[in-house]
């Protein structure tokens, strides 16, 4: 059973990264299941997709403690999922921050510590710097796809099954730009 | 057959389609609104719309039953108070062809203004009920409900929740079953309920009850599980996915078919087990129906009544222990991230002016409720679909000094939905208050659908498009004004000759959403 968690806020595209992982985890014969949010939520706010695949699924919620991987699109986000990850899971996020309207106004303020901290208390984590490959890319909305691209170095499927999963859910159009956004991101784990 | 992965709410548009659904109906509502997109987007086979409001959706889908097709209305749990009307009576008068409403309930208000439990209804309307717990099984019951609809000549009412609607699991694919519809007869003792009929009706259902509490006692639905005798729980919807999880060598009672219980099912569960337990989100509903067969059941002491399930809630319920990790909390404060209106948004506008009047706002459903946050704090009440112009009524009559310092607040779909009535009681009633309808040409909360102010229909045709200036002005409004509220000067001087004139009136406040083209 592996349990992903992506994170973001909306409009991010984070229901569609976890829509590509369950094509390719089907693909490959698992049992899938996913939850997510919509609505209120979208306006601005904070949003997440559970995805777990294996021989059975059940829930469609991933139990707190039980996270293999938490994909954050930015930073602060990750903060929220901690309690998801299990000890020895893996936080990929993008180094990118996110004002939430709290902050904007002047009430709260953005922590400036996550970097060190993630540093300091998780033992597996990436903070990615996704700005080049999103230039290389030639469109800052393939940020999804890239961040999918450095999770794809963890997780059992091949190259074509990744990219079938992409043609299988993006529009035409857009499918060369987001396989090229899919390798950068990928290359951005050494 | 082939699979696919597939939103929950899909799944039923699929289902539907299977099962040769011929007339669909809707108000958009979360988490109920892509059932009615899916079947718009991918099953033209059958003819899909856009209702003013929940009752109309019911409504149109029982005349398309009672002409003999297989039928299908959604709405989310608040939208079946609209049509609780129609439900009622509905019951009595049953189906023709097929019958189904598709409930959608939100444990945990992610995107509504309560939590009720719409099990209730099942058991007041005494309509057949039955409840999927993953998309695949919401698929295969949406096809079953038109079977169970004319069988027993119910209306059956396949409820989901949120967690249901919004998740996707992988669901098998079937082929579309054309159902020629049933020949229509007269037959006013069955389809007109005057008392001399009605009562028979009532009858009717009261002996079809029998009939269905057996069909649903030998229903797969409801399905026992048998592993250590020691513990025994009874679950439905999502929370059956969260038991198996988090108790797998627990022995489990899955209910399906949520009304008419299974009596005989339940007791053999409960005398096949030492301890029994009953997970269920929100009222006890099978508990209660489970302790009244005798048995001794925990159930709410241990699982909340408020708010959605989690895995780790029923865990730490059941097991007292759920999954330890390493990681230590994050000791920083997190600043939330709360919805907000979007940058540029229409209502942005008006809602700074009212802050500066610092009027009483009597507000609505939809967006523009984000105006009860920072940074407006300008709403100070809401309640349902409509409430705005009936509540500034009441305020009126009840402080009439109010009436030039207070407006109501609402949509353009939400006016067309259930605000055109209380309108008509204000001039009736000779209220002088002040509306502002924020005409963004959309239903933007749900998602940007067409509405009949939009003159598209959710099947992409052109249709006439309702002129909302010509309508209030036809309810007897004498002073109706259309502002940009951009023109955010031009506005506040509008609302303030609208607040001091001493007889009804409507101010447009006429801007496209701002995240459509």
């Amino acid at each position: 059973m592996k349990n992903v968690i992506f994170a973001g806020v909306g409009g991010q595209g984070v229901i569609l990264a976890s829509k590509i992982l369950m094509e390719a985890a089907m693909a490959a014969g698992y049992d899938v299941k996913e939850s997510e949010v919509h609505g209120m939520a979208q306006r601005g706010g904070s949003v997440d997709c559970h995805v777990r695949y294996g021989k059975k699924v059940y829930s469609p919620l991933i139990e707190k403690g039980t996270a293999d991987f938490v994909v954050c699109l930015e930073l602060l986000e990750t903060m929220r999922k901690l309690e998801y990850l299990k000890s020895d899971g893996m936080i990929i996020v993008n180094r990118e921050k996110i004002d939430p309207a709290p902050v904007e106004a002047g009430l709260e303020k953005y922590p400036s510590d996550i970097e060190d901290w993630l540093k300091a208390n998780v033992g597996k984590h990436l903070v990615l710097d996704t700005k080049a490959a999103l230039r290389e890319a030639g469109s800052a909305k393939a940020l999804n796809i890239v961040m999918l691209g450095a999770l794809s170095n963890y997780l059992e499927f091949s190259d074509e099954e990744w990219a079938s999963a992409i043609r299988a859910l993006v529009k035409e159009k857009f499918v060369d730009m987001n396989l090229k956004a899919f390798a950068l991101g990928k290359g951005l784990v050494a | 057959m082939p699979k696919k992965v597939m939103l929950g709410n899909e799944a039923i548009a699929r289902g539907a389609w299977e099962a040769g659904c011929r007339v669909a109906a809707a108000y958009p509502g979360t988490p109920s609104t892509e059932i009615l997109e899916a079947i718009a987007a991918d099953y033209r086979e059958i003819y899909a719309q856009w209702s003013p409001n929940e009752k109309v959706a019911l409504e149109v889908v029982a005349g398309a039953s009672v002409a003999g097709a297989r039928s299908m209305a959604a709405m989310k749990h608040v939208g079946l108070n609209v049509a609780a009307d129609p439900l009622f009576t509905f019951s009595y008068t049953g189906a023709n062809g097929g019958f189904v409403i598709i409930n959608a309930d939100d444990p945990g208000a992610w995107s509504s203004q309560n939590e009720q439990d719409n099990r209730h209804y099942a058991r007041a309307a005494k309509v057949p009920m039955i409840e999927p717990t993953s998309p695949a099984e919401a698929r295969e019951y949406t096809k079953l409900a038109f079977d169970i609809s004319e069988r027993f000549d119910r209306p059956v009412i396949v409820r989901i929740t949120t967690r249901i609607a919004h998740s996707q699991g992988v669901v098998e694919l079937g082929e579309r079953t054309e159902v020629e519809p049933r020949p229509f007869e007269r037959n006013p003792q069955k389809y007109v309920m005057i008392p001399a009929h009605a009562r028979p009706r009532h009858r009717f259902i009261e002996e079809q009850m029998p009939k269905l509490k057996e069909f649903s006692e030998n229903s797969p639905l409801n399905a026992i599980e048998w592993k250590s005798k020691k513990r025994g729980i009874i679950a439905n919807g999502v929370a059956y996915q969260y038991v198996k999880e988090v108790c797998p060598d627990d022995s489990v009672l899955k209910i399906g078919f949520i009304w008419p219980l299974p009596d005989r099912v339940i007791r053999e569960f409960a005398e096949g087990v030492e301890e029994l337990y009953v997970v269920e989100e929100l009222d006890p509903f099978i508990e209660d129906h489970v302790r009244a067969l005798g048995y001794s059941v925990t159930g709410k002491e241990l699982i909340p009544i408020l708010g959605e399930l989690t895995p780790e809630i029923v865990d730490m319920a059941l097991n007292k222990k759920r999954p330890a990790s390493d990681i230590p909390a994050y000791s920083s404060k997190i600043p939330g991230r709360p919805p907000a209106l979007c940058k540029g948004c229409p209502h942005g506008y008006v809602f700074e002016v009212l802050k500066k009047l610092d009027v009483v706002v009597n507000g609505d459903i939809g967006c523009y409720t984000l105006a009860v946050l920072p940074p407006y704090s300008a709403m100070h009440s809401q309640g349902c679909m409509g409430a705005s112009i009936g509540m500034h009524t009441g305020f009126e009559k009840a402080r009439p000094e109010m009436a030039g310092k207070s407006v109501a607040v609402i949509g353009d779909s939400t006016f067309i939905h259930s605000g055109i009535t209380p309108l008509i009681d204000q001039v009736y009633n000779r209220g002088t208050g002040t509306v502002l309808i924020l005409d963004n040409r959309v239903t933007a909360m749900t998602g940007h659908q067409d509405n009949p102010a939009t003159g598209v229909t959710l099947m992409g045709e052109e249709t006439h498009e309702l002129d909302l200036e010509m309508l209030c002005r036809a309810v007897g409004v004498r002073r109706v004004r259309k502002v940009d509220p951009k023109n955010m000067l031009e506005f506040e001087n509008v609302l303030r000759e609208e607040l001091e004139a001493r007889e009804p009136s409507v101010i447009i406040s006429s801007r496209k959403c701002i995240l459509t083209k």
